[in-house]
């Protein structure tokens, strides 16, 4: 009954949105208000239907009605409750279903949130945002029901994949897919902007909170993805540069670069077609990502169980909308004035750079992940493109943006004055320096790759806390807006540090141990001191005990796992970790090994500052939340309804 | 307004590459040995050890246990990867078994890191279309081979020149539309 | 249950060489080599990572190999002419590779140098400003009249 209820609202869903999507872009076409006016319960009317379906496919999971093919191929009784409940996203349908539900999320809240813009342009908004929800919900509906019935029920099901009965797992999807569907408000900003021929600063400054909000949370579930895979996995790798993984790292790529381009175009005006055009990108690779994790196209351990006929609906969807814009794009964006003019050292030259920097980073990471791919089209045989590829190419490409994000926020606007900013970055750069020859010194070990990392590191740092300095000095007002700015550049700083502190210093040993046996490793003593079985509520498993000191000092009493889950029956390892602020020490089980299976093989790892690599991105997603939430875009509701009340529709012929 | 097209153009040729990417597989790994020397080796026999397929004598010589590929110089081979713990394996048998009936060219299996007496369980009870098996119980050959999925199958010519490699089952239509037809073409 | 449990393990164990307490310096290039090659039969898994059984006989030639002398580029010489250069996760730079290796610089320099020539026509052009008096007026109406101090000159 109650899947069929879910399966039902989905289908009003897709009634309201595609009503919603028709009348509110008819109505801004035409200018009639009753279309028009249609926008906003259209899409809080949409969001209840998702949401009545989402909670049925939960409330079957939860409830275990293997009567659900769904459930029965994700879900067992055994699992535990919020493992059951986060498994309503582990399977293709079900994430799409999660897909859809951001999607409703983020229309009511632009609903919400929009009282202060004309409604024409709210409705084209909220009208581009249905057109995509109809796209997905005919997806789903017509190849990928999550609410397929499996008759007669199975006894109990298949169980979710070990390695996603992990608490990332509740919070990673949600985050991930908030910040990819997020990306689809600025991009319905940006259509709408060309359908209305109104690309002006205006329109730059509503986009912008709503980009950055997306942006956080892209941050928040890419960095959330890379640590559960640290923990999870048992190997200490934090990114694989996995086809899946890479998805999602090129919206941000852009993300960032809209961000940057939206500042440019709401203070002075210029680039009004560049930031439409980012727009457009960062949501198109959203969907790309969608297309590659779910057609089969590429091998990734991320990947959903495929299906021809999905890849097909899919990039027909993907060509539609793409295309269209991207048609859109090509007729319209020449109506846009050039805005100001400004010099070649400025603040604006220095986004338009940071712009630039990012789209060949994204294109480099794009031209990797679907290489292999082109070959094999163009019969050109099978290659394999991993991290070695990435690292070597990434590398180099974004050491000129970090450079540059030392300097950018004391450029002044329209024309910098070199001399001065000279001046002001000496102690920064004096500081970059010492700490680029110096810290590895500590470390006992120097190498040029590690050195130039510090370097970027500390320049940037050293570039947030002049800016800070002078702002303080000069007594300027300090807004939340410059603040968010520092954070997330320090936070930049902060994952640079930690990346290549991390990939400098750290240390290995892959052994066999006895019970009793000790290993020295980055000056800790690590003893194995056997193990145990323990069982788990759906699980067995054998527990290691691995006793750390530190010159006769205890450290730590790590337990690491070796699991097996009842039900799907793979090994799994659960690595021990002892983390701190300068290092983390990770320890995992291997195979027992030896005539009586006493003795084990061990990983063990020294990992130094692998811990700023996610504290980097918090701070950048912090930073991101501060900007946002600026009070230029919450000023105040009472003047602006007054003056608005004259105004139900605002017409426009001709571009700004 | 040219330079606005631009990104249009270069979607839609990616649009192309991706269409593209759903016909084909990207999982499959084609063998770089098609057109070179099948890798030599020197391997014990299943079936009744002590037995030696003599390509001159076409008889069964008592005294050797082993074989290597240049004992089918000059004829037109099958070498057919295969091993008891393989599922795809059953599926493929009976297109073996058929075709040996037939005569047209030897068929040899290579008994992929397997047990012996599970091999010869698994060739009594599902039919036996190998004039010899060749046992490779730690995979080493496999993997001078290139075998990294079983069941495989190679067509090796009459100089010992590997031609064609299946991944994955046998079945007729592969039989009928690329591996008869070559072989044919080899012999003469 | 605990006798199947370490059955298991033991079956593991029987198919894979105990670990030599070897030379560190070994083990950490097995380690490196093993991380630079792919997985056959795995979903985009390097052969350091995964415990399928081709990784593990795959991981254990390796073994052999560096054993036996030989140099990084001659064991990987001797995976590709047996599995091709899809066992690679860096390909090597050949004509078909050649786009991937050097395109992102090419782009970069490229780029970078629109980018230059962009700034340049932009210092010759026509000081504008950003909004028109009519959409001044309509920003006004609609956002609101602009408060002092609130946006100075050094944000972005």
């Amino acid at each position: 009954m109650i899947p069929e209820l879910g399966h039902f609202a989905l289908i009003i869903a897709l009634a309201i949105a595609l009503t919603q999507a028709v009348l509110s872009l008819t109505g801004a076409a035409r200018g009639i208000p009753g279309f028009i006016a249609v926008a906003r319960p259209g899409a809080q009317g949409q969001f209840v239907f998702v949401a009545i379906a989402f909670g049925c496919l939960a409330w079957s999971f939860y409830s275990n009605d293997f009567s659900v093919l769904n459930v029965a191929s994700n879900s067992n009784s055994s699992l535990p409750a919020q493992y059951r409940i986060a498994a309503t996203w582990g399977s293709h349908e079900g994430s799409l279903l999660l897909w859809v539900l951001m999607l409703s999320v983020w229309m009511v809240a632009v609903s919400v949130f929009s009282r202060s813009l004309p409604d024409d342009m709210v409705a084209r908004v909220l009208g581009v945002m249905g057109l995509i929800a109809v796209g997905f919900l005919c997806f789903m509906l017509f190849t990928s029901n999550p609410f397929e019935r499996l008759l007669p029920a199975a006894a109990d099901g298949r169980d979710l994949n070990p390695l996603l009965q992990d608490p990332a797992m509740v919070i990673h999807p949600p985050m991930l897919y908030m910040g990819y569907v997020g990306f689809s408000v600025a991009f319905s900003f940006a259509i709408a902007a060309l359908l209305d021929g109104r690309l002006d600063a205006a329109w730059a400054r509503w986009s912008r909170p709503w980009t950055t909000a997306a942006w956080m949370f892209l941050t928040i579930g890419i960095a959330l993805g890379s640590f559960w895979a640290y923990y999870e996995l048992g190997w200490g790798g934090w990114w694989f540069w996995d086809p899946v993984e890479n998805a999602s790292f090129m919206p941000w790529l852009i993300g960032t670069a809209l961000i940057h381009s939206l500042a440019v175009t709401e203070k002075r005006g210029a680039f009004k077609s560049w930031t439409v055009l980012l727009a457009i990108f960062a949501f198109s690779l959203s969907l790309l990502g969608t297309f590659l994790v779910r057609s089969g196209v590429l091998t990734s351990v991320h990947a959903f169980a495929t299906d021809p006929k999905r890849g097909i609906f899919i990039l027909c969807f993907l060509t539609v909308v793409i295309g269209g814009s991207l048609t859109l794009y090509a007729w319209r964006a020449n109506k846009a004035s050039p805005g100001g003019r400004f010099e070649l050292l400025s603040r604006e030259s220095m986004l338009l750079a940071n712009s630039v920097l990012m789209l060949v980073a994204c294109a480099a990471v794009l031209l990797g992940t679907l290489y292999p791919l082109f070959l094999d089209a163009l019969g050109l045989g099978k290659i394999s493109v991993g991290p070695p590829y990435f690292e070597s190419v990434f590398a180099p490409l974004m050491a000129p943006a970090i450079l540059l994000a030392g300097i950018g926020p004391l450029v002044a606007w329209r024309n910098g004055d070199a001399a001065q900013l000279a001046r002001r970055l000496r102690w920064a750069a004096l500081a970059a320096l010492l700490g680029a020859l110096f810290v590895p010194l500590l470390f006992g070990r120097w190498a040029l790759l590690t050195s130039g990392g510090l370097l970027l590191g500390f320049w940037i740092l050293g570039g947030c806390f002049t800016a800070l300095f002078i702002r303080i000095k000069t007594g300027t007002k300090f807004t939340t807006s410059f603040a968010g700015m520092l954070l997330a550049h320090a936070g930049i700083g902060v994952f640079v540090l930690g990346v290549t502190l991390v990939k400098s210093y750290e240390s290995e040993r892959d052994v066999r141990m006895a019970p009793g046996d000790t290993v020295m490793l980055g000056g800790y003593a690590f003893r194995f001191d056997g193990v145990k079985e323990v069982a788990g509520p759906n699980y067995a498993a054998v527990r290691g005990a691995i006793n750390v000191q530190r010159d006769g000092q205890p450290v730590a009493d790590l337990a690491p796992e070796k699991r097996i889950y009842r039900v799907q029956r793979n090994p799994m390892t659960e690595a021990a970790i002892n983390g701190g602020v300068t290092r983390d020490l990770y320890v995992s089980l291997g195979e027992a090994v030896g005539p009586e299976g006493t003795a084990w093989t061990v990983r063990i790892h020294v990992k130094p500052f692998v811990k700023w690599i996610w504290s980097g991105c918090l701070l950048m997603a912090l930073g991101g939340l501060l900007a946002a939430s600026d009070r230029r875009y919450r000023a105040g509701s009472r003047e602006r309804d007054a003056l608005r009340a004259g105004d139900a529709t605002v017409v426009r012929s001709s571009a700004a | 307004m040219k330079r606005f097209l631009w990104p249009l153009g270069i979607f839609i040729l990616l649009v192309g590459f991706l269409a593209a990417g759903l016909t084909l597989d990207p999982r499959e790994v084609p063998s770089p040995l098609i057109g070179k020397a099948a890798p030599a080796f020197d391997l014990p026999v299943l079936q009744q050890p002590g037995e030696r397929f003599d390509a001159a004598a076409r008889r069964l010589a008592p005294s050797a246990r082993r074989f290597a590929p240049s004992d089918m110089r000059g004829k037109v081979w099958l070498l057919n990867v295969w091993a008891s713990w393989c599922v795809s394996c059953r599926d493929e048998h009976p297109v073996l078994v058929e075709l040996s009936k037939k005569n047209l060219l030897p068929i040899l299996g290579l008994n992929y890191k397997d047990k012996d007496e599970d091999a010869q369980r698994w060739l009594t009870q599902f039919g036996n279309p190998y004039q010899v098996s060749i046992v490779d119980a730690d995979g080493r050959t496999g993997i001078d081979y290139g075998v990294y999925g079983v069941p495989e199958t190679y067509v090796i010519d009459a100089e010992g020149v590997i031609r064609y490699k299946q991944i994955g089952p046998l079945t007729e239509a592969i039989l009928e539309q690329k591996v008869l037809p070559l072989a044919m073409a080899l012999k003469k | 249950m605990r006798n199947l449990f370490f059955a298991f393990f033991f079956l593991i164990a029987c198919n894979v060489n105990a670990i030599e307490n070897t030379d560190p310096n070994t083990e950490q290039r097995i380690r490196q080599l093993s991380e630079k090659l792919r997985c056959l039969v795995c979903q985009n898994q390097s052969l350091a990572e995964s415990n399928a059984e081709l990784a593990q006989d795959l991981r254990r030639q390796l073994r052999e190999q560096v054993a036996a002398g030989r140099s990084d580029g001659e064991i990987m010489d001797y995976l590709v002419q047996r599995y091709g250069d899809f066992v690679l996760y860096e390909p090597p730079f050949k004509a078909s590779t050649a786009l991937l290796w050097i395109g992102p610089f090419a782009l970069l320099a490229a780029a970078l140098a629109a980018l230059v020539a962009i700034l340049r026509r932009r210092r010759r052009a026509p000081e504008e400003a950003a909004l028109g008096p009519e959409d001044q007026r309509l920003v006004a109406r609609v956002l609101g009249p602009a408060e002092p101090g609130n946006k100075p000159d050094g944000d972005s």
